[in-house]
């Protein structure tokens, strides 16, 4: 039940009531799954870790497994470096990965431990690494605890040969996404025959097949050979500029990789950008088969248009994913009305705005605003469609509004995480769950009486 | 089942090999095998999880926040931190609740004070206290409840004197929980922090007449998809009024004058015994440990509650009910035993389900080959009586006691000391036997579980079903073994009761039987025909 959302506004600016965002380590215990072999460490209290692996495992319905440094309050007074030497030496021992990536907490932060250091003592295995972001939780959202592990993962891992010659490899960041995607990014990747780095890379580690064996460590994952030769690479393509940018940037900063940040390629404006920046960078040809894939999209929407026509949305979530859902909305011929991420920055708003610069209808955009606040703007002015994650059915419910599930985290569907949102084929897979809860919209409205089968 | 003690001992040996000494020399003591020549049993409990060992454990703050005061309708549940700990205990629980007619339900919401690093480096006093403002300008809840994370109690922000003025300023109840998230060893301490705090500053600050002929309180009892709702549909119908739930489907302004009942039942002995403690002391009400998780549990425990207020006409109308509930499952639930005849289960969960659903599976034929808790201490296993020989550890001692002495005005003895020895006699009044006694003998008995542990003891015992949460569901599902969640009994419930035993069965037998497993291996692994040459590969 929702219904003790008010529709007069109040001024409000300490109560967050029902978030957009979640706290950075769980970011990089995502980002840290996709490298192969790795165990994702949480230096604090043992509760963020279980909290963590308990949300990343609703949404993936996939074992997530990380370790934690077990504060106690002793630890919490003294420091946290004989935790983090027990946990390291115990990891070893018992789990045996190749790699431990360990994210702080805001406890951890709050009592100031320096994670380089207890590492820089620490006599790691024989063949083994260590890396490590540091990701207060109470800055910025997941999203920046994303960047932060991959940026780590740049920073601590990434190399140049010492004839500076490239590897002819274009590195790819493809963001807070989910493993369908990653693979559908892959696909694009190899139909176009470039040699690429795709870091970090959940696929086949949150999409394994039931076999009847457990893996804790699954065959997916970029490696840390892999993370080494980024650094040779010829350019870096970052997708989603608030995931995944500032690895890039350190790139450059590293080993003078040249960056390009781009949308996330979710829609067919930005995935023809992300197509366009690939030939230019590479020389190679759109192959026929995708080109043939961006023209069903096309005729799917010029069929369905009317479906869509002037029909408005709020669009919810993740900040980047939130960006290329409006565009995309936007190129359905919708209205995207209210337009919300809980992640603070104000790039985002004005990322947003510059897109809406032809809307001719009344909108609201924010970042680091919260479901309550999108809850508000829709009494005020309802819309036909929301888009976002799990979370918003409590807004839907309430206003009786169709919900098209996008975005992290999906905890109420199952199958999301196998299938993209992104590229030509994603788009059609998301017109078609758009079109889906419109058209069942409709159909539930229609007096039973004057029931069509062509809609 | 193995039921061949040697065998399982090097089970166990088997599980301890992959430690560093110090580790295998630690989780050796929270592992035995039932014995019952031995006599006596004795397991490490409550003790602290070896760092990088991985636990399932989670936090003070989750025991606290999500366990205990999460169910609670009425209160505005403001978290005082980062936003993460709020969003992770916003709607995962699924503690159900249902407002009475005018009430307001919170369930739903999330509140946090979003605590940013300025906040960190200058204390977050101030934004909380603008948090309370908005929060009653906004919503005008009864009560507000602040729950600490980590941080505050680190920078010092002092939320028990913002409480206080919070309570006077806007005529409230506000109260404040000093659970940070590093307290104690596990989710166990915040149990006890929100006990101390509901029993200190909630329970009696309001009195009431009530009408009721047997009013009884219900603890421990989180109403996990819909438990409460089927357990107060059995009490009503017999005839029992309840006061106050501590706290599923409960409320905050019934735990006011909670008080006024005659007994209180307690389920979950965990998360609830130090009220249930307290309460005796205060006001003189006695506790019956209670199982309402199971048919035979049920049964027993609903007689003995009506041989409690000793009333022939309360037992005759327990004796109806219980046979037309029985009546209505008795056929179906006899079916499901001859189908799972035989099967084993692997529980790990809570500080008290794991011994709740033994009886539950044995009612269906299933076999506990395996049973820890996850937070459970020495008196969970062993009973109530261990409790003057646990040794205190620092960790214990940093978790105030709190002392509570009769209320001169609300104490009233409710049964007089020679009933209550008499009671003893038959009922577990003021008491509980702890999970290892009804366990059999060559089963496991193991704490705080670890994920090397539970693959391990998969392997080598293959049990039919593993019982534990979601983060070792999936680990569960790899290895071709349907794992059930009770924790938070996946999407289905209630399993309360006898209605909700018939749902159980039925859902262990969608999971087992569920043709999946049949399809792990692809036909051509051991069926392979390559004869064909079409295309011209020989």
């Amino acid at each position: 039940m929702q219904d003790l959302v008010p529709k007069e506004y109040k001024e409000r600016n300490s109560l967050v009531i029902n978030p957009v965002k979640t706290c950075q380590p769980i970011g990089a215990m995502y980002a840290a799954l996709g490298v192969h072999g790795a165990l994702p460490h949480s230096h604090g209290s043992q509760g963020c870790c279980s909290y963590h692996r308990m949300h990343l495992t609703k949404h993936f319905r996939e074992p997530v497994v990380a370790s934690s440094s077990s504060f106690t309050e002793g630890a919490s007074v003294f420091g946290g470096r004989a935790n983090l030497e027990t946990a390291l030496k115990n990891i070893f021992a018992v789990y045996d990965p190749q790699v431990v990536a360990i994210n702080t907490t805001c406890l951890s932060e709050t009592i100031g431990d320096d994670i380089g250091s207890i590492i820089n003592g620490f006599d790691v295995p024989e063949g083994k690494t260590i890396i490590h972001a540091s990701t207060p939780s109470y800055v910025g959202s997941h999203i920046t605890g994303f960047s932060n592990m991959v940026k780590a993962m740049i920073k601590q891992l990434s190399e140049k040969n010492e004839e500076a010659k490239t590897n002819n490899k274009l590195n790819l960041i493809p963001g807070f996404v989910d493993p369908g995607d990653i693979r559908e990014i892959k696909r694009i990747l190899e139909a176009m025959d470039i040699d690429y780095i795709l870091f970090p890379d959940q696929s086949d580690v949150l999409d394994t097949p039931l076999d009847g064996n457990y893996e804790m460590y699954p065959e997916g994952g970029v490696t840390i050979p892999e993370l080494n030769d980024t650094g040779n690479s010829q350019a870096t393509i970052a997708l989603g500029e608030f995931a995944s940018a500032d690895s890039a940037f350190e790139l450059e900063k590293k080993h003078d990789v040249k960056p390009y940040i781009l949308k996330s390629p979710v829609g067919i404006k930005a995935t023809d950008e992300l197509l366009m920046q690939l030939m230019k960078l590479t020389g190679k040809e759109v192959p026929a088969k995708i080109e043939k894939e961006r023209g069903q999209l096309v005729d799917i929407i010029a069929d369905t248009h009317h479906q869509f026509h002037g029909k408005k949305v709020a669009v919810y979530g993740d900040p980047d994913i939130v960006i290329s859902l409006t565009e995309f909305v936007l190129s359905l011929g919708m209205r995207p009305v209210h337009v919300l991420t809980g992640t603070p920055d104000n790039k985002f708003e004005e990322t947003v705005t510059e897109m809406m610069s032809d809307a001719d209808w009344e909108y609201n955009i924010t970042a680091g605003g919260d479901l309550f606040q999108l809850h508000q703007w829709i009494k005020n002015d309802p819309v036909d469609l929301l888009l976002g994650n799990s979370y918003g059915k409590l807004v839907a419910g309430q206003e009786d509004i169709p919900l098209v599930r996008v975005g992290f985290p999906i905890l109420d569907r199952s199958v999301h995480s196998y299938l993209p949102t992104i590229g030509y084929k994603g788009a059609i897979l998301l017109v078609e769950k758009i079109s889906g809860a419109l058209l069942d919209r409709k159909d539930r409205d229609t007096d039973f009486e004057l029931t069509e089968f062509v809609l | 089942m193995k039921n061949n003690n040697a065998g399982i001992e090097d089970v166990l040996d088997e599980v301890l090999q992959s430690y560093p000494a110090k580790s295998m020399k630690n989780r050796k003591e929270h592992m035995l095998i039932k014995d019952q020549k031995k006599g006596k049993h004795k397991i490490k409990a409550n003790t602290r999880t070896i760092p990088g060992i991985i636990t399932n454990r989670g936090c003070a703050y989750a025991g606290c926040r999500g366990v205990v005061l999460g169910p609670l309708k009425d209160v505005v549940q403001l978290v005082h931190g980062p936003i993460g700990c709020s969003y992770y205990a916003w709607g995962m629980r699924r503690h159900q609740g249902v407002a009475a007619e005018g009430g307001k339900n919170f369930i739903n919401y999330t509140f946090s004070t979003d605590m940013q690093d300025s906040d960190v480096v200058f204390g977050g006093e101030r934004k909380l206290k603008e948090a309370i403002k908005e929060a009653v300008e906004i919503f005008n809840p009864s009560t507000i409840m602040i729950t600490a994370t980590c941080p505050v109690g680190l920078i010092g922000d002092d939320i028990n004197s913002i409480a206080r003025q919070a309570e006077a300023e806007y005529g409230i109840t506000v109260m404040a929980f000093n659970c940070e998230g590093y307290k104690g060893v596990s989710q166990s301490a915040g149990h006890h922090i929100a006990n101390n705090e509901i029993m200190a500053n909630l329970v009696g600050i309001e009195d009431k007449e009530l009408d009721y002929k047997y009013p009884i309180n219900l603890m421990g009892e989180y109403n996990i998809g819909g438990d409460a709702f089927e357990i107060e549909r059995i009490l009503e119908k017999i005839g029992y009024d309840i006061v106050a739930s501590f706290s599923g489907n409960g409320t905050a302004d019934q735990i006011k004058y909670s008080h006024e009942a005659d007994l209180n039942l307690v389920q979950c002995h965990r998360s609830i015994n130090y009220i249930a403690e307290m309460f005796e002391e205060k006001y003189g009400i006695p506790w019956l440990k209670v199982n309402f998780l199971g048919v035979d549990a049920t049964i027993k425990a609903l007689r003995n509650m009506a041989e409690y207020f000793d009333d022939p006409e309360l037992k005759e109308r327990t004796e109806k009910v219980i046979a037309e509930e029985l009546a209505q499952i008795e056929g179906p639930l006899n079916r499901y035993k001859e189908l799972f005849e035989g099967k084993t289960a692997f529980l790990f969960v809570g500080g008290s389900r794991a011994h709740h659903y033994q009886n539950v599976f044995k009612r269906i034929g299933i076999e506990t080959v395996v049973a820890g808790y996850e937070f459970g201490h020495r008196d969970d296993y062993e009973g109530r009586e261990v409790i003057p020989d646990i040794e205190m550890t620092a960790d214990d001692r940093n978790i105030p006691e709190l002392e509570v002495t009769k209320d001169d005005k609300k104490y009233n003895m409710r049964i007089s000391k020679a009933k209550k020895e008499e009671l003893q006699q038959k009922m577990p009044l003021d008491y509980y036997e702890g999970m290892i006694k009804e366990m059999e003998d060559g089963s496991i008995v193991i704490d705080d579980l670890n994920h090397h542990e539970h693959i391990k003891l998969t392997e080598a015992l293959e049990p039919d079903i593993f019982c534990s949460g979601i983060k070792d569901k999936y680990t569960s599902h790899k290895m071709g073994i349907f794992s059930k969640q009770l924790h938070s009994y996946d999407y289905s419930g209630p399993y309360a009761g006898f209605k909700g035993h018939l749902q159980f069965a039925e859902d262990i037998a969608a999971g087992i039987l569920n043709p999946s497993w049949s399809y792990i291996n692809p036909p051509w692994k051991d069926n392979v025909e390559l004869a064909g040459t079409i295309g011209g590969v020989r």
